[in-house]
């Protein structure tokens, strides 16, 4: 059998690794890291869970802190241009893959065109579609020669963008922007992903997959910055029952949880203090509301709806890991977007208060006891989804609401909402894909897709276009907010709470940091025994 | 194929040995075996117990002070508190739970009922069909039947689940659309020896046709395996239904079942060992029952000691 | 002997066939397709990726494409996993399921016929009661929460055993997967044992030969034991593929590589490569299983020929 061999190349691989590092025990981090990955291609994953073996293995031009801040990875440094609109890196003399060939300039601009390439079909690819005709050429419509991304020489790369874009170091941390081994790939075709010939430039290397149960990677000697890499081997586990998960965390076998089910947040708490992370998230927990159902095509009644929400039990009570509540679109935190939350009036009322303006809302708007709302409330399958799902409509029963809840697994959810297929609320979430605001009011654009609810407002439009053309930050900002306060006055959606990330890490682990984006590279990391 | 509780093959053993029985199976046998029935203790016992757990869950909802659906908005994830009345404590939604398990009882018992007589109802008419006419519609009848028992049929159940939705009906009709295969095996051996009888033969004589002859002279004399069939039936039912619930492919909310409350508590057995313990406790209790009414029922049907 | 199995294999070639083309029709007819997910694709992007697994093509030709395909036994790439084919998976993921099952079920088989051989020795008297509690643990408990209270009782608390897990072989992870997996089994084995046992004990012969003077173990061993295992063999067939296919919750709370998790997440995601090629390996599976079964319980039970 040709995976048995597979295997034991690479243990053996490992094993020499191992023995190379030298030192007389090797520290393994057993990380509990979430649903099988779908691939390690960085132009083929779409999730956390393979952004955080992915980024272990390969860098980019940028990289994350300890703090998930960019900073320069393969690059040695950069410039950009006064308009914003050239960006040129210098890549590190010693970046090299782990089989020893030189990381080139030719490398990354390989990897950018088979990430635009329409045959990759890669998810992600719109995340760099800041660079100058990425887009047109991801859709076909130009070669892509004619992306905006130029090789100067071995070690120099230059992109050119299609507007300012002041997220776009930060978008080049993304594994969208990762290098792939061109030799390696030209080589061996879509198989240079299997464990046998993979190469990559990142702090570790990948030396076993063995599907649902784990991926083992182990630091890699090439790496430029080895020397201050502390964990000699990394093991990714792969389980979907959380709740088992935590069981083996407590029975000593993962040193970090990248979840734990909510409602063991006190156990934790009371029983490990000091071991569960919650910490801001940027993201957006949400109801889309369908502004093509003629009800809801009033605003006072989708003020009424949202101002009836108790998001201050939300989070604490019904969820139990104190999830802040969400008045606003954009989370705090947020780059670029120096301001307090976006905070409505009635939402320093007291709760009884705002139920009772909210019912004069729905009576003004003709609703009565004998004359009532009739809602859908979509949600896909999951525990706290339907809690919410339940509390909520709970809350919207006094102001004449019947609401009937609606559940169906991800994909079904999903294509109703973007078919505009619901019947009066959907459940939506968004994590935030780069750190900027824009990336959250996207969402509420006219002509875009993941404008579920269908929200049409030509004066928002027309702010988003006008932001993305200003390179003062200050007034962009300032623009960008104006375009939030519009979408949120006239509720565009119910935003309910701002996302925490959940982790438990053992008290061995050190270096780790909470961050926003809630990215913890493995290299920063180390372990006591 | 393989039945959770083993029925499949506890029955074709019995209905071999029915079918070797040349005695009448006529009412005689019901007087006789339910005065058995009552003699057994243990049977007799879990039919109360059964009986009363009916009653409290359809009549019990009346007389809880909170609804399924009320949220208590001062009690969320209480322990049983007296003085709230919330006997068996609230979830995470401030739900009581004594009113979520009444409802979760019913729930569990129409579905176990509703999938039972499906099943029973497709393998009653399915068997007495291929046992009837024999010759070659019995072949390619029961040649059908032999394809759906190599397939694996939870995967079946799961894909109908997830392709046509939550509703309970479907979720009734998908679990009793795949019992019925052993029904319907048994049914047709108990038809083929049927059919020969002075009774059949007369009717047939008098011209009665075919459908006639098999639903008033043949189905109601198949009450004795029908019967011990159900009563099996039913636990695995339930089982199964709290398996899917696990899936997270159960009932939809604010409907509840047993299995889904068992799963929901399951994960929370430390911190709030109530939302397990109770809804656990009712469904050993009913699966215990019927599990000894269902031993009851076979020992005292059984033609053996007859 | 061996035209009866020919004839067996033959006839499952349609019962393959039939279990293909409906699970094919049934993922075709569910709303949802592989690519919706939380973050839907652009249209663009939507449309290379489906031309990528000939989901654009009209739905008789992919229905050709596969089974061509599967004739040559290629099961097709899976759309949830691009870096192993569907065939590879299932292949990583066969011996441990396997080798679970096995273990299973001969744990199963032999606590099961041991217990209800005992309880039918000492009918109605403690070790029976006991015996049956037991068994009736085994059946009235979910497999999911016995799993999570195992997991919790030996892994967390009394730190005996793994809590999870699978290494490489190693027998302490093994034991609670296996004890939770054949539970119900065993306890389904040890009431058809003891049903036929006490059956057994209560004939003629038995009696003769007791009356005959033999010692007691004796008469158990030569003249009741064997009469009493046939219609448990008969349970063995079913009973090993319900084990192999039911592997799914242990997999699930202990973390281990199986195949049977495959299933329902792919039937979730929609992998339609997935989902049809797990069921053509449990069909073909549980074919060869029942060929088996047969074919041993032809030769233990001469009054079965091979029809």
């Amino acid at each position: 059998m040709q995976f048995r061999t597979v295997i034991k190349g690479g243990l053996l691989a490992g094993l020499m690794a191992l023995a190379m590092s030298g030192s007389a025990l090797a520290v393994t981090l057993h990380s509990f890291n979430g649903g099988e990955p779908a691939s390690l291609d960085p132009h083929r994953v779409s999730g956390d869970w393979e952004n955080r073996i992915v980024g272990d293995y390969i860098e980019g031009l940028m990289t994350e802190d300890a703090h998930a801040e960019p900073i320069p990875g393969q690059a040695s440094s950069y410039t950009v241009s006064d308009d914003g609109l050239v960006y040129t890196f210098t890549i590190r003399d010693d970046a090299v893959w782990s089989d020893g060939t030189p990381v080139t300039a030719q490398d990354f601009d390989f990897a950018f065109k088979r990430l635009f390439d329409p045959e990759t079909a890669a998810d992600y690819a719109y995340l760099q579609y800041p660079i100058k005709n990425a887009e047109a050429a991801n859709a076909g419509d130009v070669p892509l020669d004619e992306v905006g991304i130029r090789v100067i020489d071995d070690k120099t790369i230059e992109f050119t963008l299609e507007a300012p874009a002041p997220y776009f170091l930060d978008a080049l941390t993304h594994y969208t922007a990762y290098p792939v081994p061109r030799h390696v790939v030209e080589q061996h075709g879509s198989e240079w992903i299997r464990p046998e010939n993979i190469v990559g430039n990142g702090a570790y290397q990948i030396v076993e997959w063995i599907p649902n149960s784990h991926i083992r990677a182990v630091k890699s000697e090439t790496y430029y910055d080895a020397e201050n890499v502390q964990i000699d081997e990394v093991v990714y586990y792969s389980m979907d029952d959380i709740s088992a998960a935590l069981a083996r965390y407590r029975a000593g076998e993962f040193d970090i949880l990248t979840d734990f089910p909510a409602d063991q947040y006190q156990l934790l708490q009371d029983q490990y203090p000091g071991q569960a992370h919650v910490a801001p998230f940027l993201g957006l927990y949400y109801y889309v509301v369908n502004h093509n159902k003629e009800e809801l095509a009033d605003p006072n009644v989708r003020q009424a709806l949202s101002m009836s929400i108790n998001r201050e039990i939300i989070g604490p009570d019904i969820l139990g890991t104190g999830e802040l509540p969400a008045y606003g679109w954009v989370p705090p935190g947020t780059a670029n977007y120096d301001f307090d939350e976006y905070r409505p009036d009635w939402a320093d009322l007291e709760y009884g208060e705002r139920v009772a303006q909210a019912i004069s809302l729905m009576e003004e708007a003709g609703y009565s006891a004998s004359n009532r709302l009739n809602l859908q409330l979509k949600y896909n399958t999951n525990e706290n989804h339907r809690r919410i799902a339940v509390a909520i409509a709970a809350m919207w029963e006094p102001l004449y609401v019947d609401v009937e809840l609606f559940n169906s697994e991800v994909a079904v959810h999903y294509d109703a909402l973007q078919n505009n297929d619901f019947d009066g609320v959907g459940r939506a979430g968004w994590l935030m894909d780069y750190n900027d605001a824009i990336n959250m009011l996207e969402l509420l654009r006219s002509d875009i897709g993941y404008n579920y609810g269908r929200y049409n407002n030509a004066e928002y439009d027309e702010l988003l276009r006008e932001s993305a053309l200003i390179t003062d930050m200050d007034a962009r900002a300032e623009v960008l907010r104006q375009a939030e306060e519009i979408a949120m006055g006239e509720t565009a959606g119910i935003p309910i709470y701002y996302y925490v990330s959940k982790n438990v890490v053992s008290p061995a682990i050190s270096g780790y940091e909470d961050n926003a984006k809630d990215i913890h590279r493995t290299r920063w990391l180390s372990k006591s025994e | 194929m393989a039945g959770l509780t083993g029925k499949d093959a506890v029955l074709t053993a019995y209905a071999e040995k029915l079918a070797n029985l040349d005695a009448p199976k006529g009412r005689s046998l019901s007087q006789d075996a339910m005065r058995r029935l009552f003699a057994n203790k243990a049977a007799l016992v879990s039919l109360f117990v059964m009986v009363g757990i009916i009653i409290i869950a359809f009549v019990g909802p009346f007389f809880v002070p909170w609804g399924v659906g009320q949220v208590d908005w001062t009690a969320f994830r209480s322990p049983p508190d007296l003085e709230k009345a919330h006997y068996f404590g609230t979830d995470q939604n401030g739900r009581d739970l004594l009113a979520r398990t009444l409802q979760g009882t019913q729930m569990s018992l129409v579905v176990a009922l509703v999938a039972t007589l499906v099943s029973v109802v497709i393998g009653v008419i399915y068997g007495a069909v291929a046992g009837y006419f024999g010759g070659k519609v019995d072949a390619v009848m029961m040649r059908f039947v032999d394809v759906m028992y190599a397939l694996p049929y939870i995967l079946f159940v799961i894909i109908l689940v997830v392709i046509f939705g939550r509703s309970p009906i479907l979720l009734f009709i998908g679990i009793g659309a795949i019992e019925w295969l052993t029904m319907a095996r048994i049914v047709r051996g108990q038809t083929i020896s049927l059919k020969e009888r002075e009774f059949v033969e007369a009717a047939r004589a008098s011209g009665a046709k075919p459908f006639t002859i098999i639903m008033r002279h043949i189905v109601p004399n198949l009450a004795g395996p029908v019967v011990i069939y159900a009563t099996l039936t039913i636990p695995e039912i339930i089982i199964t239904e709290s398996f899917l619930s696990y899936l997270g492919l159960g009932v939809q909310e604010p409907l509840t079942s047993l299995g889904t409350l068992i799963s929901d508590g399951s994960s929370v057995a430390e911190v709030m060992p109530w939302l397990l313990v109770f809804p656990a406790v009712v469904l050993v209790t009913m699966l215990l029952c019927l599990s000894y009414l269902g031993d009851g029922l076979r020992d005292a049907l059984d033609p053996k000691d007859r | 002997m061996i035209n009866y199995a020919l004839r067996r294999v033959l006839s499952a070639l349609p019962i393959m066939l039939i279990a293909i083309t409906v699970c094919f029709v049934i993922l075709r007819l569910a709303p949802g397709g592989p690519f919706d997910g939380e973050r839907p694709l652009p249209p663009t992007v939507l449309q290379n990726v489906m031309a990528h697994y000939n989901l654009d093509k009209p739905l008789w030709e992919q229905y050709w494409i596969y089974l061509s395909g599967v004739l040559r036994g290629d099961l097709g790439p899976s759309m949830t996993s691009y870096d192993f084919s569907v065939s590879q998976l299932l292949a990583i993921g066969m011996p441990f399921t396997l080798m679970l099952g096995m273990t299973a079920f001969v744990f199963a088989t032999a606590a099961g016929m041991l217990a209800g051989a005992v309880a039918a020795v000492y009918q109605n008297k403690w070790p029976d009661y006991l015996l049956v509690l037991a068994v009736m643990i085994g059946l009235i408990i979910p497999n999911f929460l016995m799993a999570a209270l195992l997991q919790l009782a030996f892994g967390v608390h009394l730190k005996w055993l793994p809590a999870g897990g699978w290494p490489g072989f190693s027998i302490p992870h093994l034991i609670l997967p296996v004890l939770v997996l054949s539970w119900p089994h065993a306890a389904r084995i040890s009431r058809l044992m003891r049903g036929s046992m006490i059956e057994t004990l209560g004939t003629n012969y038995v009696r003769t030969a007791r009356a005959k003077g033999l010692g007691s173990r004796l008469v158990l061993a030569r003249h009741a034991l064997k009469p009493a295992l046939i219609p448990v063999v008969s349970y063995l067939g079913p009973g090993l593929s319900y084990l192999l296919t039911g592997s799914l919750v242990v997999e699930n709370v202990f973390g281990l590589p199986g195949i049977g998790r495959y299933f329902v997440n792919a039937a979730l995601n929609r992998d339609y490569g997935l989902v049809l090629g797990t069921t053509i390996f449990y069909v073909v599976l549980i074919l060869i299983l029942n060929l088996i079964v047969d074919l041993v319980y032809a030769w233990l039970d001469p009054k079965v020929r091979y029809r």
